[in-house]
Formats: structure tokens, C-alpha cells, sequence
């Protein structure tokens, strides 16, 4: 018995990385899902090695910044499998990326494009089905960046943390029709999206990201896939407008003194006593 | 197979409400689980739970407040099942309750013994068995009343913000053993911490709690040990530090135009003790 048997998941970004865990994920839960990207043979990829697995999936090639192409994708699973249960807005770039006073105007409206006004969409064309259903569990991929911002990052920590909002304004409107609307804020994860185009590639991320957190390895894909799994099934029934920290211990604090520094156990008194 | 197959738990305050679900849910997917509660009788009743849910389980009475209960405990748990992985410090009331010039010092630092000083403890005693075996799982149950003010009496709320950021900074320190250190921040759950202390009892607590968040129900002692499941599973080997906030997105934020005559709650003052106490 599956997790997710006998619902249907939309998820966009599914041809690599997080989404293609999580797709991955879902349909052996029993999910059918709609692995959509841009990304067309990566989708198709991920499709087949789901059917080899012996799931259901179908790929539609959606691009997420087209309001059309999202209601589109939603209208497929309708049609495909017969109802929606599950929306996963997750494609991503990192967008915008540099000093800010070099940042374009028109990078920074792509950017939120992609970040945040896809989330919007997805939210509002699931609306309707999800009632339909009785219900649904709406997730979408913010960052630990739209908790706290990244120099260098500064469309994207800023694309991030409308989402952590738009997740609890929704979320609130939508409680009563039984739609929970839930977010995910992943630390560094190892995917394409971080080592492509970094001198060492994959192999020198994941050294760097390793050292980044209090867990010493650079997060998975499979990290994030098994908390989008957890918000999608029925254990989170009673869970909206979280964004769920996924991250090793990242945005935990910094240990800026180390412990040994202030003695081995014992207790620290006045300053003025010596 | 089950999610937590092989493990050994703790959980304190097991004997009711959120540690006895999740004491029961955790014995259905495998683990072996060591019951610590103040409540002798439920907790001979939460062993037998978890038997008849296909698990092993045993009771130890503890008193969270006592350093000796706790040390205690995690040993048990060596000496039944052999190792320690998952300590669920869970035990909980509402502490001294009523207005600020109240509170009495004597409530406030009984309070504080349970709500604050048994997690310390518990951690303390927990990570030098998880070191043995290469890793681990401390859970703390906070509040949302940890999380802002206004959501639970003085004492209790502090308590609860204390948890939330010892949770980060022992998370800090431990996470290079491999031992994870998370806490769970439910909203208005419905158990008898809460329906034995409010006039109606748990038909009218059921009812008031259906209204105070987005999610038209009240909360279940289910929905957060499903949480903590999901904590002391693999399933979340990359998550530490956190304050998982699961409450039907009481704390989400506000609405524009809130539903007219949200209810109210009013408690009289001195102090709330352990919920199966009269
Ligand atoms: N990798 C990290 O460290 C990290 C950290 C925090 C958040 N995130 C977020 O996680 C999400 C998934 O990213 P990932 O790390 O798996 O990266 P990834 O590059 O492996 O996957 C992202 C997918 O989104 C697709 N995509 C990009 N633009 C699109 C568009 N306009 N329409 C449709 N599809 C599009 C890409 O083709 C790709 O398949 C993103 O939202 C990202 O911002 C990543
Ligand atoms: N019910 C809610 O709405 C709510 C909301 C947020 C947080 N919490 C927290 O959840 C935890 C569990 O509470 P619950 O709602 O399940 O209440 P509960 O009263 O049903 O269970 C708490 C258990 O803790 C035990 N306990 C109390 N003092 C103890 C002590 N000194 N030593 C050992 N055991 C002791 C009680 O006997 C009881 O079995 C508490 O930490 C509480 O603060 C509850």
C-alpha cells in the first residue's frame, strides 16, 4: 500500500533534480503524476524510467512562466487521470544572479517569473479541481534564501520569500475547502542547478556543500522528495502554511564561538569576577 | 516493512494525548519504545496500545522534573532494547497559568523543571548513547506558543520559545555525530491537557478548536505524531534544527476580514498540573 495510492500529482521542474525525485517518489507511493518542464527529453526520460518502475506518469512540456501552459498541465491531469489532488510547484532557476547594480530590469522580472508568479498560477488553476476533490495539497519549492536573503542572490532570496507568503495567505483563504498549501525551503542541495557551470562541477559542489551545515554531507534531492512526499499524503492533513526547513541545519544559527573556547563545562559567572 | 524498523525510542508524557499516538504510531512501524510518564495507569494502558498495534513496549514511571527519571529512562531503554535512537521529550501541562503579577516564582519554576529543564536533560543524557551507535533523533515538543505571544500562559510560553531555540543550538553542536535535534510547534490540539481544563470538556474543546484556525477541525493527537514520525524516520536524515509548526495554519498569519465572534478562552489563574490530575 502506497502513500499516495489512487492520487494524481502535478509536479513542474520534473525533468531534473528535486522534481524529478519527487515524481520519482510520488508514483511509487502510487501516485499518477504530470511531470511537466521545459526540459522536454529530460521529462520524457523520467516518465519511462517511472513506467519501467511500473508507475503511471504522462510528460507535458509546460513552460511555467505561460499562465496557459500551467492551466494547461492541470487541465491534463484532469483529463489523464481523472481528478487533481496533489500540485508540486517546484521549476526553478537561479535567475538574476551578480552585483545589484548590474541587475537588469528585465532579468528581475524573468526571475519572478519563473520563482514566484508560477506558484501563483499553480495555486489558482488547482483551486477548482482540489474542491472538486474534496481537497488537495498544493507544495511549493521556496529556499532557505527566502528566509534569509543571499548577497548575490538578490532576485531570487527575493523571489523566494514571496513565496513563503503567498504559501500562508493561501493557505489561510483556502483552509476551509480542505486545500493545505505548504512550502519547502531547501539548504544546498546537490542538483544541476548548483554545479552547472561551477569550475570542478558536481564533485567539487558536493565537497563545498558538505561543509556548508551542521549535517556533514550536501543535501539530496531525495531530501527534499521525501518531505514534498510527506505534505502530499494524508500524515499532513492538519498542516498548512508551513514552509518546512530542509536544509542540514544551515539557517540554524552560526557557530561563530566555538564551545572549547569558552571551557570545557563548568560555569561562566560575572565578568567582573575572575 | 515499517518506517522506524530496528529503532528504539523514548517518549516521555507517553502514558497520554501526543506521546501516547505516537508512542502506539511509532510501535506500528517497528520501533521498540520505552513509555516515561508520571501516570502509572496510563501508561500500563499506553504498553498495551502499542503491543496490540504490533510493537514492544514498556513503562517506566518517570517524572520529567527529577535529572534521576530521566538518566534513568534512557538506560532502561539500553538495558530493554539494547541502544538508543529516537528520544521523544514530549511531557507537558500548562504550567502556572493567570495574569503576570499571578504567577507566583514557585509555579514559574515548576513550569520551567517540566517544560524546559526535562528537554535539557533529556538531550544531555540522549546524545552520548546516539554517538555510540553513529546517530539519532531528539524530538521536543514547543508550541505555537513558542512562537509568538498571546498563545498560552507566561511561563508555558517562554518555556516553549526556550525549546525551540535549545533545539538550534544543541542542533548546531551535535549534527556532526549525525544526530539530529528538531522540534514539533503544534496549534490547539485536542487533549485532555486541554479538555480536562476548560469548562465542556472534549466535546466543547472539539468544537472551539474547529474554529480558531484555517483547517476547519480541531487537532488530533494523530497530526503530530504522524510529525514526529516522519522526524525519527530516515525519511528526514537532512533535517535538523527546525520548528515544524503543524496547526491547521492557526499561525499562518491573519485574514483581512476574519470570520465574525471567533471564541475566545479564558482560564482561571494559579497552576495547571499534569492533565490526569483532577
Ligand atoms: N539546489 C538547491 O540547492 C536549491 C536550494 C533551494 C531551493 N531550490 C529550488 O528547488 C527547485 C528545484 O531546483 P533543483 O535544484 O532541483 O534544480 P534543477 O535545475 O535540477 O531542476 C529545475 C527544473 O526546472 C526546470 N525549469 C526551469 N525553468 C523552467 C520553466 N520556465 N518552465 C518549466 N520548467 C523550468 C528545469 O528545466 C529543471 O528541470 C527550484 O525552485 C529551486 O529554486 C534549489
Ligand atoms: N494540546 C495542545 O493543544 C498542545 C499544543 C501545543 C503543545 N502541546 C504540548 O504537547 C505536549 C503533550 O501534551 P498533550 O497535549 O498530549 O497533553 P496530555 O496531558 O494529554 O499529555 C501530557 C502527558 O505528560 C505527562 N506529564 C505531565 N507532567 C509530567 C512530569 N512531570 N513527568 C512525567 N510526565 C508528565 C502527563 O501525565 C500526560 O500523560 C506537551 O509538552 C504540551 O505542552 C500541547
Amino acid at each position: 500500500m502506497g502513500k499516495l495510492d489512487g492520487k494524481v500529482a502535478v509536479i513542474t521542474g520534473a525533468a531534473s533534480g528535486m522534481g524529478r525525485a519527487s515524481a520519482i517518489l510520488f508514483a511509487k507511493e502510487g501516485a499518477s503524476v504530470v511531470v511537466t518542464d521545459l526540459n522536454s527529453q529530460g521529462g520524457e526520460m523520467v516518465v519511462s524510467e517511472i513506467a519501467a518502475a511500473g508507475g503511471r506518469a504522462v510528460f507535458q512540456r509546460t513552460d511555467v512562466t505561460s499562465e496557459v501552459d500551467i492551466k494547461a498541465a492541470i487541465d491534463r491531469a484532469v483529463k489523464e487521470y481523472g481528478r487533481l489532488d496533489i500540485t508540486f510547484n517546484n521549476a526553478g532557476v537561479a535567475g538574476a544572479v551578480g552585483e545589484l547594480e548590474n541587475i537588469e530590469a528585465r532579468d528581475w522580472d524573468r526571475t519572478f517569473a519563473v520563482l514566484t508568479r508560477a506558484p501563483f498560477f499553480g495555486i489558482k488553476h488547482s483551486i477548482a479541481p482540489m474542491r472538486k476533490s474534496g481537497g488537495g495539497s498544493i507544495i511549493s519549492t521556496a529556499s532557505t534564501a527566502g528566509i534569509r536573503g543571499v548577497a548575490g542572490l538578490h532576485a531570487y532570496s527575493a523571489a523566494k520569500a514571496a513565496v513563503v507568503n503567498l504559501t500562508q495567505s493561501a493557505a489561510i483563504a483556502l483552509g476551509h475547502d480542505r486545500i493545505r498549501v505548504n512550502c519547502i525551503c531547501p539548504g544546498g542541495v546537490l542538483t544541476p542547478l548548483i554545479y552547472r557551470g561551477v569550475p570542478g562541477g558536481e564533485e567539487a559542489a558536493e565537497r563545498n556543500l558538505a561543509r556548508m551545515q551542521p549535517i556533514p554531507r550536501a543535501g539530496r534531492p531525495e531530501d527534499i522528495a521525501a518531505m514534498a512526499l510527506f505534505l502530499a499524503s494524508d500524515d499532513a492533513q492538519w498542516i498548512t502554511g508551513a514552509a518546512m526547513i530542509v536544509d542540514g541545519g544551515v539557517t540554524t544559527g552560526n557557530v561563530r564561538i566555538r564551545m572549547e573556547q569558552l571551557g570545557t563545562g563548568g560555569f561562566s559567572g560575572p565578568s567582573f569576577e575572575r | 516493512m515499517g518506517r522506524l524498523d530496528n529503532k528504539v525510542a523514548v517518549i516521555t508524557g507517553a502514558a497520554s494525548g501526543i506521546g501516547l499516538a505516537t508512542a502506539v504510531r511509532f510501535a506500528g512501524e517497528g520501533a521498540a519504545v520505552v513509555i516515561g510518564d508520571l501516570n502509572e495507569d496510563g501508561g500500563q494502558s499506553a504498553v498495551r496500545q502499542c503491543r496490540e498495534n504490533g510493537g514492544r513496549a514498556v513503562f517506566q514511571r518517570c517524572d520529567v522534573a527529577a535529572e534521576a527519571d530521566i538518566k534513568a529512562l534512557i538506560e532502561r531503554a539500553v538495558k530493554e532494547f539494547g541502544k538508543l535512537d529516537v528520544i521523544f521529550n514530549n511531557a507537558g501541562l500548562g504550567g502556572a497559568v493567570g495574569t503576570i503579577e499571578e504567577v507566583t516564582v514557585e509555579n514559574w519554576d515548576r513550569t520551567m523543571a517540566i517544560l524546559l529543564r526535562a528537554v535539557f536533560v533529556g538531550m544531555k543524557y540522549a546524545v552520548p548513547e546516539m554517538r555510540r551507535i553513529g546517530g539519532g533523533s531528539i524530538i521536543s515538543t514547543a508550541s505555537v506558543a513558542g512562537l509568538s505571544g498571546g498563545r498560552g500562559p507566561h511561563a508555558y510560553s517562554a518555556a516553549k520559545a526556550a525549546v525551540i531555540n535549545l533545539t538550534r543550538s544543541v542542533a548546531l553542536e551535535v549534527g556532526k555525530d549525525r544526530i539530529r535535534v528538531n522540534c514539533i510547534c503544534p496549534g490547539g490540539i485536542n487533549t485532555p491537557l486541554l479538555y480536562n481544563r476548560l469548562p465542556g470538556g472534549q466535546e466543547t474543546t472539539a468544537q472551539f478548536l474547529s474554529q480558531i484556525q484555517p483547517i476547519p477541525r480541531a487537532g488530533l493527537p494523530d497530526d503530530i505524531a504522524n510529525m514526529a514520525l516522519f522526524l525519527a524516520s530516515d525519511e528526514s536524515e537532512w533535517v535538523t534544527g527546525t520548528a515544524m509548526v503543524v496547526d491547521g495554519g492557526l499561525t499562518a498569519g491573519a485574514a483581512l476580514f476574519d470570520r465574525a465572534g471567533a471564541p475566545q478562552l479564558t482560564v482561571p489563574g494559579g497552576f495547571s498540573g499534569p492533565s490526569f490530575e483532577k
